[in-house]
Protein backbone atom coordinates (compact mmCIF):
# COMPACT_ATOMS: atom_id res chain seq x y z
CA UNK A 1 0.00 0.00 0.00
CA UNK A 2 1.53 3.40 -0.80
CA UNK A 3 0.19 6.08 0.81
CA UNK A 4 0.36 9.89 -0.19
CA UNK A 5 3.27 12.27 1.10
CA UNK A 6 1.01 13.86 3.63
CA UNK A 7 -0.55 10.72 4.86
CA UNK A 8 2.18 9.37 5.72
CA UNK A 9 3.49 12.31 7.65
CA UNK A 10 0.02 12.37 9.32
CA UNK A 11 0.41 8.62 10.28
CA UNK A 12 4.05 8.97 11.07
CA UNK A 13 2.81 11.83 13.70
CA UNK A 14 0.09 9.77 14.99
CA UNK A 15 2.55 6.81 15.55
CA UNK A 16 4.93 9.05 17.11
CA UNK A 17 2.16 10.51 19.78
CA UNK A 18 0.93 6.97 19.98
CA UNK A 19 4.24 5.57 21.33
CA UNK A 20 5.26 8.40 23.73
CA UNK A 21 1.99 7.96 25.58
CA UNK A 22 2.71 3.85 25.65
CA UNK A 23 5.51 4.32 27.18
CA UNK A 24 5.14 7.32 29.22
CA UNK A 25 1.39 5.13 30.49
CA UNK A 26 3.90 2.17 31.18
CA UNK A 27 6.86 3.36 32.76
CA UNK A 28 5.50 6.79 34.36
CA UNK A 29 3.39 7.57 37.74
CA UNK A 30 0.01 9.48 37.95
CA UNK A 31 1.26 12.10 40.08
CA UNK A 32 4.40 13.80 40.97
CA UNK A 33 7.41 11.60 40.60
CA UNK A 34 8.71 10.07 44.56
CA UNK A 35 10.88 6.99 44.96
CA UNK A 36 9.62 7.20 48.85
CA UNK A 37 8.93 9.56 51.24
CA UNK A 38 11.48 8.81 53.80
CA UNK A 39 14.00 9.11 51.10
CA UNK A 40 13.18 12.60 50.30
CA UNK A 41 12.97 13.38 53.28
CA UNK A 42 16.07 12.25 54.19
CA UNK A 43 17.57 14.08 50.79
CA UNK A 44 15.79 17.24 51.27
CA UNK A 45 16.41 17.49 55.25
CA UNK A 46 13.05 18.89 56.09
CA UNK A 47 9.98 16.90 57.57
CA UNK A 48 6.91 18.77 57.21
CA UNK A 49 4.41 17.79 59.99
CA UNK A 50 0.47 18.73 59.91
CA UNK A 51 -0.81 19.98 62.97
CA UNK A 52 -3.45 21.55 64.63
CA UNK A 53 -3.04 25.29 65.42
CA UNK A 54 -5.74 25.76 68.44
CA UNK A 55 -5.82 21.90 69.94
CA UNK A 56 -4.89 22.43 73.68
CA UNK A 57 -2.68 20.96 75.20
CA UNK A 58 -1.37 19.06 72.33
CA UNK A 59 -1.08 22.57 70.12
CA UNK A 60 -2.27 26.04 70.92
CA UNK A 61 -0.74 29.61 70.53
CA UNK A 62 1.12 30.40 73.95
CA UNK A 63 1.39 33.76 75.68
CA UNK A 64 5.02 34.38 73.50
CA UNK A 65 2.83 34.01 70.61
CA UNK A 66 4.84 30.55 69.12
CA UNK A 67 2.85 27.23 69.07
CA UNK A 68 3.79 24.86 71.57
CA UNK A 69 1.90 21.52 73.22
CA UNK A 70 2.31 17.91 72.84
CA UNK A 71 2.49 17.21 69.23
CA UNK A 72 4.94 20.67 68.69
CA UNK A 73 7.63 18.13 71.36
CA UNK A 74 6.70 15.26 69.33
CA UNK A 75 7.33 16.79 66.00
CA UNK A 76 10.57 17.93 67.09
CA UNK A 77 11.54 14.82 68.20
CA UNK A 78 10.58 12.69 65.24
CA UNK A 79 13.01 15.13 63.43
CA UNK A 80 15.91 15.06 65.84
CA UNK A 81 15.14 11.18 65.36
CA UNK A 82 15.44 11.28 61.53
CA UNK A 83 18.41 13.88 61.68
CA UNK A 84 16.10 16.47 59.34
CA UNK A 85 14.85 19.66 60.73
CA UNK A 86 10.75 19.94 61.36
CA UNK A 87 8.65 21.94 60.03
CA UNK A 88 5.08 22.19 61.26
CA UNK A 89 2.26 23.29 58.99
CA UNK A 90 -1.38 23.92 60.34
CA UNK A 91 -4.02 21.90 59.32
CA UNK A 92 -7.73 21.63 59.61
CA UNK A 93 -10.47 18.63 60.27
CA UNK A 94 -11.22 19.43 56.59
CA UNK A 95 -8.22 19.94 54.86
CA UNK A 96 -5.79 17.19 56.32
CA UNK A 97 -6.50 14.26 55.03
CA UNK A 98 -6.45 16.01 51.36
CA UNK A 99 -2.76 17.37 52.73
CA UNK A 100 -1.49 14.28 53.61
CA UNK A 101 -2.29 12.66 50.03
CA UNK A 102 -1.36 15.73 48.02
CA UNK A 103 2.51 15.87 49.67
CA UNK A 104 1.99 19.14 51.23
CA UNK A 105 2.19 17.03 54.62
CA UNK A 106 4.28 13.90 55.20
CA UNK A 107 2.74 12.90 58.09
CA UNK A 108 -0.32 14.06 60.52
CA UNK A 109 -0.39 14.14 64.17
CA UNK A 110 -3.21 13.64 66.33
CA UNK A 111 -5.55 11.64 63.82
CA UNK A 112 -7.67 9.21 65.74
CA UNK A 113 -7.97 5.71 64.11
CA UNK A 114 -11.60 4.65 61.82
CA UNK A 115 -12.06 2.56 59.00
CA UNK A 116 -12.71 4.72 56.63
CA UNK A 117 -9.48 6.99 57.38
CA UNK A 118 -7.51 3.60 57.09
CA UNK A 119 -8.80 3.34 53.37
CA UNK A 120 -7.15 6.35 52.49
CA UNK A 121 -3.95 6.56 54.97
CA UNK A 122 -1.99 4.63 57.02
CA UNK A 123 -1.91 4.95 60.57
CA UNK A 124 1.39 4.33 62.88
CA UNK A 125 1.04 3.31 66.58
CA UNK A 126 -0.51 5.46 68.69
CA UNK A 127 1.38 7.78 70.46
CA UNK A 128 -0.95 9.95 72.38
CA UNK A 129 -3.68 9.08 74.76
CA UNK A 130 -6.98 10.37 74.21
CA UNK A 131 -9.89 9.60 76.01
CA UNK A 132 -13.38 11.03 77.57
CA UNK A 133 -13.59 10.24 81.14
CA UNK A 134 -15.54 11.08 83.82
CA UNK A 135 -13.20 13.54 86.33
CA UNK A 136 -14.16 14.96 89.78
CA UNK A 137 -12.55 15.70 93.21
CA UNK A 138 -10.69 13.64 95.33
CA UNK A 139 -13.30 13.52 97.93
CA UNK A 140 -16.35 12.07 95.72
CA UNK A 141 -15.59 8.05 95.15
CA UNK A 142 -16.76 7.23 91.89
CA UNK A 143 -15.52 3.93 90.18
CA UNK A 144 -18.45 3.18 87.82
CA UNK A 145 -21.35 4.74 86.25
CA UNK A 146 -23.33 3.43 89.03
CA UNK A 147 -21.71 5.64 91.52
CA UNK A 148 -23.52 8.61 89.23
CA UNK A 149 -26.77 7.91 91.09
CA UNK A 150 -27.64 10.56 92.87
CA UNK A 151 -24.67 12.96 91.23
CA UNK A 152 -24.76 16.18 89.08
CA UNK A 153 -22.65 15.82 86.45
CA UNK A 154 -21.98 18.79 84.16
CA UNK A 155 -21.22 17.97 80.07
CA UNK A 156 -20.71 19.94 77.08
CA UNK A 157 -24.52 19.42 75.22
CA UNK A 158 -24.18 17.52 71.99
CA UNK A 159 -20.89 16.07 72.20
CA UNK A 160 -19.66 12.22 72.49
CA UNK A 161 -19.26 12.53 76.31
CA UNK A 162 -23.13 13.87 76.32
CA UNK A 163 -24.46 10.87 74.43
CA UNK A 164 -22.17 8.49 76.56
CA UNK A 165 -22.81 9.36 79.57
CA UNK A 166 -26.40 9.92 79.00
CA UNK A 167 -26.11 5.97 77.60
CA UNK A 168 -24.57 4.80 81.10
CA UNK A 169 -25.92 6.90 83.73
CA UNK A 170 -28.74 5.34 86.05
CA UNK A 171 -31.73 7.42 86.05
CA UNK A 172 -31.96 9.22 89.10
CA UNK A 173 -27.95 10.85 87.88
CA UNK A 174 -28.55 14.74 87.31
CA UNK A 175 -26.91 15.62 84.00
CA UNK A 176 -26.73 19.07 83.39
CA UNK A 177 -26.00 20.26 79.64
CA UNK A 178 -24.10 23.01 79.27
CA UNK A 179 -23.79 25.05 75.64
CA UNK A 180 -19.96 24.84 75.78
CA UNK A 181 -16.93 23.75 77.97
CA UNK A 182 -16.69 27.19 79.08
CA UNK A 183 -20.32 26.19 81.52
CA UNK A 184 -19.18 22.84 82.21
CA UNK A 185 -15.98 24.14 83.53
CA UNK A 186 -18.03 27.14 85.59
CA UNK A 187 -20.09 24.38 86.66
CA UNK A 188 -17.48 22.17 88.16
CA UNK A 189 -14.85 24.93 89.46
CA UNK A 190 -17.78 26.67 91.67
CA UNK A 191 -19.01 23.18 93.00
CA UNK A 192 -22.30 23.65 91.09
CA UNK A 193 -21.73 20.27 89.20
CA UNK A 194 -20.03 17.27 91.63
CA UNK A 195 -18.20 15.85 88.58
CA UNK A 196 -18.11 16.41 84.73
CA UNK A 197 -17.35 14.41 81.55
CA UNK A 198 -14.77 15.80 79.28
CA UNK A 199 -11.65 14.37 76.96
CA UNK A 200 -8.44 14.18 78.54
CA UNK A 201 -7.12 17.48 76.46
CA UNK A 202 -10.07 19.24 78.64
CA UNK A 203 -9.11 17.76 81.54
CA UNK A 204 -4.96 18.53 80.91
CA UNK A 205 -6.40 22.24 80.42
CA UNK A 206 -8.34 22.70 83.59
CA UNK A 207 -4.95 21.12 85.54
CA UNK A 208 -2.55 23.06 83.91
CA UNK A 209 -4.45 26.85 85.61
CA UNK A 210 -4.30 25.05 88.89
CA UNK A 211 -7.86 25.49 89.93
CA UNK A 212 -9.45 25.03 93.78
CA UNK A 213 -11.42 21.74 92.64
CA UNK A 214 -8.73 19.51 91.03
CA UNK A 215 -10.14 17.36 88.60
CA UNK A 216 -9.28 13.58 89.24
CA UNK A 217 -10.18 11.16 86.72
CA UNK A 218 -12.55 8.42 88.01
CA UNK A 219 -13.00 6.15 84.81
CA UNK A 220 -13.22 6.12 81.22
CA UNK A 221 -15.82 6.38 78.86
CA UNK A 222 -14.68 5.78 75.44
CA UNK A 223 -11.02 5.95 74.57
CA UNK A 224 -9.49 6.58 71.09
CA UNK A 225 -5.79 7.47 71.42
CA UNK A 226 -4.15 9.83 68.64
CA UNK A 227 -1.97 7.93 66.02
CA UNK A 228 0.33 9.57 63.33
CA UNK A 229 -0.60 8.91 59.81
CA UNK A 230 1.79 8.77 56.34
CA UNK A 231 0.00 8.80 52.76
CA UNK A 232 -1.11 5.38 51.71
CA UNK A 233 1.33 2.95 50.48
CA UNK A 234 4.78 5.13 52.40
CA UNK A 235 5.69 1.55 54.54
CA UNK A 236 8.90 3.00 55.09
CA UNK A 237 8.34 5.98 56.26
CA UNK A 238 5.44 4.23 58.78
CA UNK A 239 8.26 1.61 60.15
CA UNK A 240 10.14 4.47 60.71
CA UNK A 241 8.19 6.22 62.51
CA UNK A 242 6.82 3.02 64.40
CA UNK A 243 10.44 2.78 65.15
CA UNK A 244 11.42 5.65 66.65
CA UNK A 245 8.22 5.30 69.04
CA UNK A 246 9.13 2.24 70.45
CA UNK A 247 12.77 4.08 71.31
CA UNK A 248 10.79 6.93 73.16
CA UNK A 249 9.14 4.74 74.82
CA UNK A 250 11.41 2.71 76.35
CA UNK A 251 13.63 5.59 76.99
CA UNK A 252 10.92 7.27 79.02
CA UNK A 253 10.87 10.89 76.65
CA UNK A 254 7.03 9.64 75.45
CA UNK A 255 6.07 9.52 79.35
CA UNK A 256 7.76 12.72 80.15
CA UNK A 257 5.89 14.67 77.20
CA UNK A 258 2.80 13.08 78.28
CA UNK A 259 3.35 14.05 81.75
CA UNK A 260 4.27 17.59 81.26
CA UNK A 261 1.37 18.00 78.82
CA UNK A 262 -1.14 15.58 79.68
CA UNK A 263 -0.50 16.14 83.57
CA UNK A 264 -1.09 12.37 84.02
CA UNK A 265 1.75 9.84 83.29
CA UNK A 266 0.67 6.90 80.14
CA UNK A 267 -0.65 3.94 81.19
CA UNK A 268 1.21 0.69 81.53
CA UNK A 269 0.19 -0.96 78.53
CA UNK A 270 0.63 1.95 76.28
CA UNK B 1 -32.34 23.94 48.96
CA UNK B 2 -31.70 20.47 49.87
CA UNK B 3 -33.22 20.45 53.40
CA UNK B 4 -35.85 18.19 53.93
CA UNK B 5 -38.41 19.07 56.71
CA UNK B 6 -39.22 16.24 58.69
CA UNK B 7 -41.44 17.39 61.91
CA UNK B 8 -42.08 13.68 62.63
CA UNK B 9 -38.64 13.24 63.88
CA UNK B 10 -39.75 16.08 66.98
CA UNK B 11 -42.57 13.42 67.90
CA UNK B 12 -41.13 11.11 70.32
CA UNK B 13 -40.47 14.22 72.48
CA UNK B 14 -43.74 15.69 73.36
CA UNK B 15 -43.48 14.70 77.17
CA UNK B 16 -39.96 16.70 77.60
CA UNK B 17 -41.57 19.61 75.68
CA UNK B 18 -44.77 20.14 77.61
CA UNK B 19 -42.31 19.74 80.62
CA UNK B 20 -40.21 22.16 79.35
CA UNK B 21 -43.11 24.38 78.48
CA UNK B 22 -44.94 23.97 82.55
CA UNK B 23 -41.33 24.81 83.73
CA UNK B 24 -41.54 28.19 81.67
CA UNK B 25 -44.50 29.01 82.82
CA UNK B 26 -43.51 28.07 86.44
CA UNK B 27 -40.67 30.42 86.56
CA UNK B 28 -42.64 33.25 84.73
CA UNK B 29 -45.67 33.08 87.62
CA UNK B 30 -43.36 32.90 91.04
CA UNK B 31 -41.28 35.73 89.54
CA UNK B 32 -44.46 37.81 88.50
CA UNK B 33 -45.86 37.00 92.24
CA UNK B 34 -42.82 37.84 93.92
CA UNK B 35 -41.30 40.65 91.69
CA UNK B 36 -44.76 42.45 91.53
CA UNK B 37 -45.17 42.42 95.20
CA UNK B 38 -41.85 43.64 95.57
CA UNK B 39 -42.36 46.56 93.42
CA UNK B 40 -45.05 47.61 94.91
CA UNK B 41 -43.12 48.27 98.35
CA UNK B 42 -40.05 49.58 96.19
CA UNK B 43 -41.98 51.87 94.33
CA UNK B 44 -43.65 53.19 97.22
CA UNK B 45 -39.95 53.89 98.80
CA UNK B 46 -39.02 55.46 96.27
CA UNK B 47 -41.50 57.89 96.07
CA UNK B 48 -41.94 58.85 99.46
CA UNK B 49 -38.84 56.84 101.34
CA UNK B 50 -36.47 58.17 103.61
CA UNK B 51 -33.27 59.59 102.23
CA UNK B 52 -30.98 56.39 102.35
CA UNK B 53 -33.83 54.13 101.87
CA UNK B 54 -34.83 55.46 98.54
CA UNK B 55 -30.89 56.05 97.32
CA UNK B 56 -30.64 52.55 97.82
CA UNK B 57 -33.70 51.59 95.95
CA UNK B 58 -32.61 53.74 92.65
CA UNK B 59 -28.95 52.22 92.57
CA UNK B 60 -30.58 49.00 92.59
CA UNK B 61 -33.44 49.65 90.02
CA UNK B 62 -30.27 51.78 87.59
CA UNK B 63 -28.08 48.46 88.33
CA UNK B 64 -30.17 45.78 87.43
CA UNK B 65 -31.74 47.90 84.12
CA UNK B 66 -28.01 48.49 83.18
CA UNK B 67 -26.78 44.75 83.47
CA UNK B 68 -27.63 42.48 80.89
CA UNK B 69 -30.18 39.69 82.61
CA UNK B 70 -27.59 36.96 81.39
CA UNK B 71 -24.67 38.47 82.79
CA UNK B 72 -27.07 38.89 86.21
CA UNK B 73 -27.96 35.22 86.06
CA UNK B 74 -24.44 34.07 85.60
CA UNK B 75 -22.89 35.97 88.77
CA UNK B 76 -25.68 34.33 90.87
CA UNK B 77 -25.44 30.55 89.51
CA UNK B 78 -21.50 30.89 89.05
CA UNK B 79 -19.99 33.96 90.59
CA UNK B 80 -21.51 33.51 94.43
CA UNK B 81 -20.69 30.26 94.97
CA UNK B 82 -17.15 32.17 95.32
CA UNK B 83 -18.79 33.92 98.23
CA UNK B 84 -20.00 30.51 99.76
CA UNK B 85 -23.84 31.38 98.81
CA UNK B 86 -24.60 28.26 96.08
CA UNK B 87 -28.13 27.68 94.97
CA UNK B 88 -29.39 25.14 92.55
CA UNK B 89 -30.02 26.24 88.76
CA UNK B 90 -33.72 26.61 89.36
CA UNK B 91 -33.34 28.58 92.58
CA UNK B 92 -30.81 30.96 90.93
CA UNK B 93 -33.11 31.70 87.93
CA UNK B 94 -36.34 32.17 90.26
CA UNK B 95 -33.80 34.40 91.95
CA UNK B 96 -32.45 35.74 88.94
CA UNK B 97 -35.88 36.46 87.25
CA UNK B 98 -37.61 38.14 90.01
CA UNK B 99 -34.33 40.48 90.23
CA UNK B 100 -35.18 41.75 87.30
CA UNK B 101 -38.68 42.02 87.02
CA UNK B 102 -38.56 43.94 90.44
CA UNK B 103 -36.39 46.97 89.01
CA UNK B 104 -38.76 47.29 85.59
CA UNK B 105 -41.72 47.11 87.65
CA UNK B 106 -40.36 49.27 90.24
CA UNK B 107 -40.62 52.08 87.88
CA UNK B 108 -43.60 51.15 86.15
CA UNK B 109 -45.50 51.19 89.52
CA UNK B 110 -43.73 54.41 90.40
CA UNK B 111 -44.90 56.29 87.13
CA UNK B 112 -48.89 54.97 87.59
CA UNK B 113 -48.64 55.98 91.47
CA UNK B 114 -47.42 59.47 90.22
CA UNK B 115 -50.54 59.52 87.57
CA UNK B 116 -52.41 59.43 90.09
CA UNK B 117 -54.22 63.32 91.03
CA UNK B 118 -52.31 64.17 94.24
CA UNK B 119 -55.49 65.72 95.34
CA UNK B 120 -56.75 61.59 95.94
CA UNK B 121 -54.27 61.61 98.68
CA UNK B 122 -54.68 64.76 100.28
CA UNK B 123 -58.64 63.94 100.62
CA UNK B 124 -57.91 60.16 102.18
CA UNK B 125 -55.34 61.89 104.78
CA UNK B 126 -58.46 64.55 105.18
CA UNK B 127 -60.85 62.14 105.62
CA UNK B 128 -58.10 60.62 108.65
CA UNK B 129 -57.16 57.49 107.52
CA UNK B 130 -53.63 56.41 107.89
CA UNK B 131 -50.87 57.10 105.20
CA UNK B 132 -50.62 53.62 104.91
CA UNK B 133 -54.33 52.93 104.46
CA UNK B 134 -54.63 55.92 101.75
CA UNK B 135 -51.44 53.87 99.71
CA UNK B 136 -53.31 50.62 99.71
CA UNK B 137 -56.86 51.70 99.34
CA UNK B 138 -56.79 54.78 97.64
CA UNK B 139 -53.66 55.48 95.30
CA UNK B 140 -52.72 51.94 94.71
CA UNK B 141 -55.53 50.21 92.75
CA UNK B 142 -55.81 54.01 90.60
CA UNK B 143 -52.06 53.69 90.11
CA UNK B 144 -52.18 50.00 88.91
CA UNK B 145 -55.21 50.80 86.73
CA UNK B 146 -53.54 52.94 85.06
CA UNK B 147 -50.01 51.09 84.09
CA UNK B 148 -51.57 47.63 84.11
CA UNK B 149 -51.06 46.92 80.36
CA UNK B 150 -47.43 48.05 80.75
CA UNK B 151 -46.82 45.61 83.70
CA UNK B 152 -48.70 43.18 81.26
CA UNK B 153 -46.34 43.34 78.90
CA UNK B 154 -43.33 43.61 81.33
CA UNK B 155 -44.06 40.15 82.46
CA UNK B 156 -44.94 38.66 79.22
CA UNK B 157 -40.99 40.56 78.31
CA UNK B 158 -40.11 37.93 81.98
CA UNK B 159 -41.53 35.51 80.28
CA UNK B 160 -39.61 35.70 77.14
CA UNK B 161 -36.23 36.62 78.61
CA UNK B 162 -36.81 33.49 80.70
CA UNK B 163 -35.35 31.35 77.49
CA UNK B 164 -31.74 32.40 79.05
CA UNK B 165 -31.50 30.36 82.12
CA UNK B 166 -31.33 27.73 79.49
CA UNK B 167 -27.70 28.72 79.77
CA UNK B 168 -27.73 27.14 83.94
CA UNK B 169 -28.37 23.84 82.68
CA UNK B 170 -32.81 24.70 83.92
CA UNK B 171 -34.80 22.41 81.90
CA UNK B 172 -37.24 25.21 80.45
CA UNK B 173 -38.63 25.16 76.93
CA UNK B 174 -35.46 26.92 75.22
CA UNK B 175 -33.12 24.21 76.89
CA UNK B 176 -35.14 21.62 75.90
CA UNK B 177 -35.35 22.47 72.28
CA UNK B 178 -31.24 22.66 72.44
CA UNK B 179 -31.39 19.05 74.25
CA UNK B 180 -34.29 17.88 70.96
CA UNK B 181 -31.65 19.91 68.37
CA UNK B 182 -28.52 17.74 69.36
CA UNK B 183 -30.38 15.21 69.09
CA UNK B 184 -31.74 15.09 66.15
CA UNK B 185 -29.65 17.36 64.16
CA UNK B 186 -32.97 19.09 63.24
CA UNK B 187 -32.00 22.47 64.25
CA UNK B 188 -35.06 24.24 61.60
CA UNK B 189 -37.67 22.25 62.86
CA UNK B 190 -37.01 22.19 66.50
CA UNK B 191 -36.13 25.86 66.88
CA UNK B 192 -39.74 26.32 64.81
CA UNK B 193 -42.00 24.67 66.75
CA UNK B 194 -40.59 26.42 70.22
CA UNK B 195 -40.85 29.73 68.29
CA UNK B 196 -44.35 29.37 67.62
CA UNK B 197 -44.52 27.93 71.50
CA UNK B 198 -43.21 30.94 72.99
CA UNK B 199 -45.58 32.52 70.61
CA UNK B 200 -49.12 30.93 72.11
CA UNK B 201 -47.85 31.55 75.27
CA UNK B 202 -47.38 35.05 74.94
CA UNK B 203 -50.08 35.41 73.47
CA UNK B 204 -52.49 33.21 75.95
CA UNK B 205 -50.80 35.19 78.86
CA UNK B 206 -51.41 38.34 77.50
CA UNK B 207 -55.49 37.69 76.63
CA UNK B 208 -55.59 36.08 80.29
CA UNK B 209 -54.26 39.07 82.41
CA UNK B 210 -56.07 41.47 80.07
CA UNK B 211 -59.12 39.35 81.46
CA UNK B 212 -58.32 39.63 84.98
CA UNK B 213 -57.43 43.08 84.58
CA UNK B 214 -61.11 43.86 83.17
CA UNK B 215 -62.87 42.23 86.71
CA UNK B 216 -59.72 43.20 88.93
CA UNK B 217 -60.38 47.25 87.60
CA UNK B 218 -63.92 46.95 86.56
CA UNK B 219 -65.96 50.51 86.72
CA UNK B 220 -62.46 52.58 85.69
CA UNK B 221 -62.38 55.54 83.09
CA UNK B 222 -60.38 53.28 80.73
Amino acid sequence: MTFSTSRRITLLQGFALGSTLAIGLLTGRAGPASADALDDITKAGVIKIGIFEDFPPFASLGSDMTIQGYDVDMAESLAKALGVKAELVGITGQNRIPFLAEGKVDALLSIGFSDERAQVVDFTDPYAPYYIAVMGPEEIAVKGPADLAGKTIAVNRGTLEDTEVTKVAPADADIQRYNDYNGVISAFLSGQAQLMVVGNDVGATILAKDPAIKPVEKFLLLTSPSNMAVKKGETGLQQKLNEILIGMKKDGSLNDMAVKWLKQPLAADF
Amino acid sequence: MGYELDFSALAGYLGLFLRGAGVTLGLTAIAATFGIALSIGGAATARWGLGWARALVIAYVELIRNTPFLVQLFFIFFGLPALGIKMTAMQAAILAMTINLTAYAIEIVRAGIESVPPGQREAGIALGLKPVKVFIYVVLPQALANVYPALVSQIIITMLESAVVSQVAVMDLTHVADYIQSRTYRAFETYFIIALAYLAMAVGLRWLMTRAGSRLFAGRSR
